[in-house]
């Protein structure tokens, strides 16, 4: 299987940048899985991402047309492709802090206009790339480099500011249920209007080690613990997963 | 019907030894290296290639690309066709 994805990355750049057990080479996989499944056409999409560990993903991996844009901006990068050239598929991937701080406000625009895109976040609960900082989807209580003694905040829903923001499709799912979440990224994929899959993807390297009591000692073990971390009825703490 | 038999292959060059595939397979097929590979990582190795199902977990929850699951019987058309 691998052997067929190989004709959508550029292997040259490979191994990746991420730290070993990051969570986002595993959404990279299911990205490339469900465009393979569904037979589209990668020189007729363009992948945007903005700054930070998940704008690596498809740049420069993706054997595509990629724009690694300024921070917080890929959602306007990709409303001007999509109102140059309408015909190319555009998917937006970037980080939970690149998508809903830096660029909240093009987030919840880009969802009240319906502008046909897929938007993707790679929502590792912190500022990865910058030193582990705390982020607006930190959850309460967890420590970050700048709340030590944990976050007194609580965190943002993204799947239900995008919804409330007027999204049609809005989905979560976690890099641990990889079926389920190459079934919501071919369903982003095909959707004509605006979309939004929330993937958990956890950071061991700032997040994981700070909070070892619900990540585990190890970056294996921090994709292990979303095995019993999700729930269709969440109680404190459990994330809430399925197509919204 | 006889057993299907599956053969895991591991990128070295790819792999960073994060050990996700070691804790996700079901059948404890694979295993961690005790000597670092030429990048450096002590990479994941196969055990036990005989207990492998073909679950496809290792391959599908690789961060890095480095492991492919076949089974044996699509290798040897693979083999046919370009001999």
């Amino acid at each position: 299987m691998i052997e067929t994805l190989k004709k959508y990355i550029r292997p040259d750049v490979f191994p990746t940048p991420f730290c070993p057990g990051c969570g986002h080479g595993i959404l990279m996989q299911a990205l490339l899985r469900a465009i393979d499944e569904l037979k589209l056409d990668i020189d007729k999409m363009v992948f945007l991402s903005g700054i930070g560990c998940a704008a690596w993903i498809p740049s420069p991996h993706f054997a595509a047309d990629t724009m690694h844009t300024t921070h917080g901006r890929p959602i306007t990068f990709a409303t001007g492709i999509k109102l140059v050239n309408p015909k190319l598929k555009v998917v937006v991937i970037s980080g939970d802090g690149d998508l809903s701080a830096i660029g909240g406000n093009h987030l919840i625009h880009a969802a009240r206009r319906n502008i046909e895109m897929t938007v993707i976040c790679a929502n590792n609960s912190i500022y990865g790339m910058t030193g582990g900082q705390v982020a607006p989807t930190t959850p309460t209580g967890a420590k970050s480099a700048t709340t030590p003694q944990g976050n007194p905040e609580r965190d943002f829903d993204l799947c239900k500011l995008v919804k409330g923001a007027g999204a049609d499709y809005v989905a979560r799912g976690t890099v641990y249920h990889m079926r389920e979440l190459i079934k919501y990224l071919k369903t982003a994929l095909q959707h004509k209007g605006f979309s939004f899959v929330d993937v958990i993807s956890p950071c061991y390297t700032q997040f994981g080690r700070r909070n070892q009591n619900t990540c585990g000692g190890s970056a294996s073990s921090a994709i292990m613990n979303l095995k019993t971390a999700v729930s269709k009825t969440p109680q404190d703490g459990e994330i809430l997963t399925g197509e919204f | 019907m006889a057993k299907k038999s599956f053969d895991i292959q591991i990128n070295t060059a790819w792999c960073k030894g994060c050990e996700v595939c070691v804790a996700i397979c079901p059948k404890k097929v694979l295993e961690m290296s005790d000597k670092p590979a030429p990048s450096g990582y002590f990479t994941a190795v196969v055990k036990r290639q005989a207990d492998c199902i073909g679950c496809m977990e290792c391959e599908l929850h690789c961060p890095d690309l480095a492991i492919e699951v076949k089974s044996k019987k699509e290798e040897v058309k693979s083999d046919a066709k370009g001999g």
